[in-house]
């Protein structure tokens, strides 16, 4: 192994360790004022952005443990930006927070995890990288320190996660004890279908579903949601979501490409499940983080139906729509950020008449809800288009029907916001807020992605170049 | 002549409206910027007729086809025919009537008028799409301003009507959107013409012809679909109402003949008994219903399901008079309706009330609006000299071209609905109109402005320019409709 192998095909987690060690040392340091501590963050998370696009190459480390390609790249990059936006759009909160670092030390740490867990040739590593990832979120989840539910929300989230990480081993161990490998390269050639291979496959396939929170595994997610901060939250809903979503289509795709009769049939009910149950409870929320979680499951039974499709496309299909889903969900939680941490209200009827004082970021909400409906001219109209068309190639017109349809329910309930928001009357509406920097040129960002990913063909065409499918 | 021009142009006027301050300055551009459409769509029309008198016949003109999304053979790909263009013409002369009558909005007015023509464009982009993503993309991006408009400025319960059309229209689309899927799995493109030229087998065409035709069935009004077009039409700002009659139910009616008919003739012939059925329902019931309301809003929505139902009747019908029909229906109805809904809008602002039991001798005070008022319902009822009755009367009679008995019923009983047409509009218009004042507050109402005026005028000279002069548009339409016809006596031959 050569040592500049090692280096470039490493490069984004060793940016990322690098960048852990700098805030140790800034930790240990003399005392800095917490704008400047958030600004010194923001550039270091921006420099990781960049540097994230540069000299990639496809390779193999450790044995065939870590593997990297374009594609893996693209989507680190993708997690890379997510977290740039949530630490953007975080400011107002953090500013007055009292243990900023250790709260980026948690993050980063889980994006360590979610790269390794995204790069991982092997069940063993990518179990690694998922527990990474997890243990720290649940501390972060614990972040408004003042909070009880937020304590709350951090226990429901460590112990869910922990029963999930259970079944997944679970279903590991007896994918090893009948195949004898754990590579994703050697599994497809054991496998065939035999109840006990398929029961390991359920097993793994339920560890999956509970990360991405789909039905009937989403129990947890709204209620974490609604406690945790929302600087958390949205890197929930956003980042470790997109990451395990960026494996399950590889894990798929390569290790159980043999089953694939199997999961076709099984993501075709749980998606199904997903939209409907997602959607039906979407419409009862009042309260705003509520809301977006329960649209969130929605919209993973939609990224399920470009998961099922098992082509090119249908990869290409789902990577791009977690792009447009990563603008138009940290576009929502941008807004409700500031919303919540300078008025300290995260309910939807709080929002009536919220276009009588903040005309900008009723804008932006809107049109990050209108991305998440899937209206055009936005990118959501794109995602959610390319997605089912993915999954039509099947031939199953029964689901892309019932989605399409559902569709429209969950218009409904994003109309309700806009209709609260632009319509309602409210005698207190909430007062005007002041915009910082940093926040303002996240919102700008999301709000040129969603406009921009869909219109400009360019970033499908070349997300689709990378892409394979079977 | 670049056709993309249709498109920029209102996005520029919208994005400089964002930009403008005050009523003033956002209605003066908003106002040049449609009336630069309405000047780029005249021009269109006689670029085309100098492209068709210098022998180019082929089907589709000022085509442009740029590679959108490669992988999933999507294509921006825009043309025009007759029948386009006359929707363009349409759209124009709606869209700059539809600014002229809400010359004095001052709540939120930067909104409303980026909405309007935000409006516009998902309309123009509608009418010259080739390709069925393209098209599909313009279809919804026409339905959130109307949500909005109805939402934010409408009276009444407005935001439950605002919801319900939002809801029944994206219902629309996700309907037309399996459609669309079933014939691009069927044909491997999007493009219309493309397709037109392939066969999809019948036994498709059979499962996906219902989703595309029932789809844009509900923008255009079909019944038993046409629920949200009466609330819709009553809650909506004028202007809206307006661009909904005028504009947004036309996207339908298109979208039936264009995608549906045209691309999959042969469920169109099966399934034409049913089409039949249901718009001569909604022919009948829209008229009745018509009679029962006492809200002159009600009353012209729910004479737009009737009259409406007459371009679904032509297009089921699916003999060349009656397609023309159709097309002319639509335009028609899409001018009067248009002006019917502007002098509603222009009582109502000075009257505050749109009942017919307190409106009444509004003649004398403001003879104007009042004539206005007249001549759009005079073109409702199908009088000779209106487009009404040139449209109607091409409907009927390509109606009565198919020989069959219950096709023949179907279109005496359709014909009969015009009585009962005259019996709702002389009874609104002399009870608005004619008598004794309604109340003597109405004796110093001021009669119409120079906007009013002049919103008016345009729509009417298009009435009567059609109505007078049928073969002009005739003409236009005719080229395009005959594409249509080849296409279904394809079908109708294979049998």
């Amino acid at each position: 192994m050569m040592l500049d192998d090692f280096f470039i095909l490493l490069k984004q987690e060793l940016v990322i360790t690098a960048i852990i060690f700098l805030l140790l040392f800034i930790k240990l340091g003399k005392d800095r004022s917490n704008e400047s501590l958030l600004r010194i963050i923001n550039i270091l998370l921006f420099l990781n952005l960049a540097a994230g696009f540069c000299c990639g190459r496809e390779g193999m480390l450790f044995n065939e443990m870590f593997r990297t390609n374009p594609l893996i790249v693209l989507e680190k990059n993708i997690l890379n930006l997510a977290i740039w936006l949530i630490s953007l759009q975080s400011y107002s909160w953090l500013k007055t927070h009292k243990h900023v670092i250790e709260f980026y030390l948690l993050l980063l740490s889980t994006l360590l995890g979610m790269f390794f867990m995204i790069s991982s040739g092997n069940l063993l590593m990518f179990y690694l990288g998922l527990e990474m990832s997890t243990i720290p979120l649940a501390a972060a989840a614990n972040f408004d320190l003042s909070k009880r539910q937020s304590s709350e929300a951090a226990m429901k989230l460590i112990i869910s996660s922990a029963f999930s990480s259970g079944l997944l081993l679970f279903g590991i161990s007896l994918v090893y004890g009948t195949t004898g490998t754990l590579a994703f390269s050697e599994l497809p050639a054991h496998l065939s279908v035999n109840p006990l291979q398929i029961f390991a496959f359920i097993l793994v396939l339920s560890g999956f579903a509970f990360k991405i929170s789909a039905v009937p595994f989403h129990l947890w997610t709204a209620d974490v949601y609604e406690g945790a901060p929302v600087a958390v939250t949205s890197y929930l809903s956003v980042v470790s979501k997109a990451a395990v979503l960026f494996v399950f289509v590889s894990v798929l795709y390569t290790a159980f490409k043999p089953l694939a009769g199997v999961w076709y049939n099984i993501l075709f009910v749980i998606s199904l499940a997903t939209i409907i149950i997602g959607n039906l409870f979407a419409i009862r929320q009042n309260n705003f983080k509520r809301f977006l979680a329960f649209s969130s499951i929605a919209q993973v039974g939609f990224i399920l139906i470009g998961v099922s499709a098992s082509s090119q496309a249908g990869t290409a299909s789902v990577i791009y729509f977690i792009l447009i889903y990563v603008f138009s969900n940290l576009a929502a939680f941008g807004v409700i950020s500031l919303v919540s941490a300078v008025a300290g209200k995260e309910n939807i009827s709080d929002y009536k008449a919220f276009y009588t004082t903040n005309p900008l970021l009723s804008w932006v909400i809107t049109i990050a809800l209108f991305s998440l409906a899937g209206v055009p001219p936005t990118a959501g109209f794109f995602g959610k288009f390319f997605l089912l068309i993915a999954g039509a190639g099947k031939g199953n017109y029964l689901w892309i029907g019932i989605a399409a349809l559902n569709m429209v329910v969950s218009f409904y309930y994003y109309l309700r916001v806009v209709k609260a928001i632009f319509m309602d009357a409210n005698e207190h509406p909430i007062e005007k807020i002041s915009i910082p920097v940093a926040p303002k040129l996240a919102l700008y960002i999301c709000v040129a992605g969603i406009i921009l990913t869909g219109l400009a063909s360019c970033v499908y065409d070349y997300i689709f170049s990378l892409s394979s499918g079977f | 002549m670049n056709l993309s021009l249709l498109i920029i142009l209102p996005l520029i006027t919208a994005l400089v409206i964002l930009f403008c301050k005050g009523l003033k300055q956002v209605r003066t551009v908003a106002l040049i910027g449609s009336v630069a459409q309405l000047g780029l769509s005249v021009f269109l029309l006689w670029a085309y007729w100098q492209e068709r008198s210098d022998g180019n016949a082929a089907p589709m003109l000022f085509e442009f086809d740029y590679t959108w999304f490669a992988a999933s053979h999507i294509n921006y790909h825009i043309g025009v025919d007759g029948i386009s263009i006359a929707m363009i013409l349409l759209t124009a002369s709606v869209v700059v009537a539809g600014i002229l009558v809400s010359w004095t909005m001052d709540k939120l007015s930067k909104e409303f008028f980026f909405l309007l023509l935000l409006l516009s464009m998902g309309a123009y982009g509608f009418f010259i799409s080739l390709d069925l993503f393209t098209l599909f993309f313009f279809l919804e991006i026409a339905v959130i301003p109307k949500f909005l408009l109805i939402g934010i400025w409408g009276s009444g319960k407005k935001e439950y009507s605002a919801m319900k059309l939002a809801l029944m229209l994206m219902g629309g689309s996700a309907l037309v959107f399996v459609g669309l899927l079933g014939v691009y799995f069927q044909t491997g493109t999007f493009d219309i013409l493309q397709i037109s030229q392939m066969h999809i087998p019948l036994e498709v065409q059979k499962f996906f012809f219902p989703f595309a035709f029932v789809g844009f069935g509900i923008f255009a009004a079909l019944f038993p679909f046409h629920t949200w077009v009466p609330d819709g039409h009553a809650s909506a700002p004028t202007a809206a109402s307006m661009f909904l009659a005028g504009i947004s139910m036309k996207l339908g009616g298109y979208g039936c003949l264009r995608v549906a008919t045209f691309l999959m003739p042969d469920a169109a012939h099966a399934y034409s008994w049913i089409i039949i059925l249901l718009s001569t329902i909604a022919i009948i019931y829209g008229a009745f219903a018509t009679m029962m309301q006492t809200d002159l809003k009600y009353i012209n929505a729910y004479s737009s399901v009737s009259h409406c139902g007459f371009v679904i009747l032509g297009i089921g019908m699916l003999t060349q008079t009656s397609i023309n029909g159709a097309v002319l229906q639509m335009v028609s109805h899409g001018l009067m309706t248009a002006l019917f809904f502007a002098a509603i809008g222009m009582i109502y602002s000075r009257t505050h009330t749109r009942m017919l039991a307190q409106l009444g001798g509004l003649l004398k005070v403001m003879p104007f609006i009042s004539t206005v008022f007249v001549i759009a319902g005079l073109c409702s009822l199908g009088l000779p000299g209106f487009s009404g009755f040139v449209a109607e009367m091409t409907v009927f009679m390509g109606s009565w071209q198919n020989p069959d008995t219950m096709y023949r019923l179907a279109t005496i009983l359709s014909c009969a609905s015009i009585v009962v047409t005259a019996v709702y509009i002389l009874r609104a218009a002399g009870k608005t109109v004619m008598g004794p004042l309604g109340d003597d507050a109405y004796r110093h109402l001021p009669d119409a402005t120079w906007n009013e005026k002049l919103a008016a005028g345009i729509l009417i000279i298009g009435i009567v320019l059609i109505g007078v002069a049928p073969f002009l548009i005739n003409q236009l339409i005719g080229p395009g409709t005959e594409t249509i016809m080849l296409q279904v006596g394809k079908a109708i031959t294979l049998k």
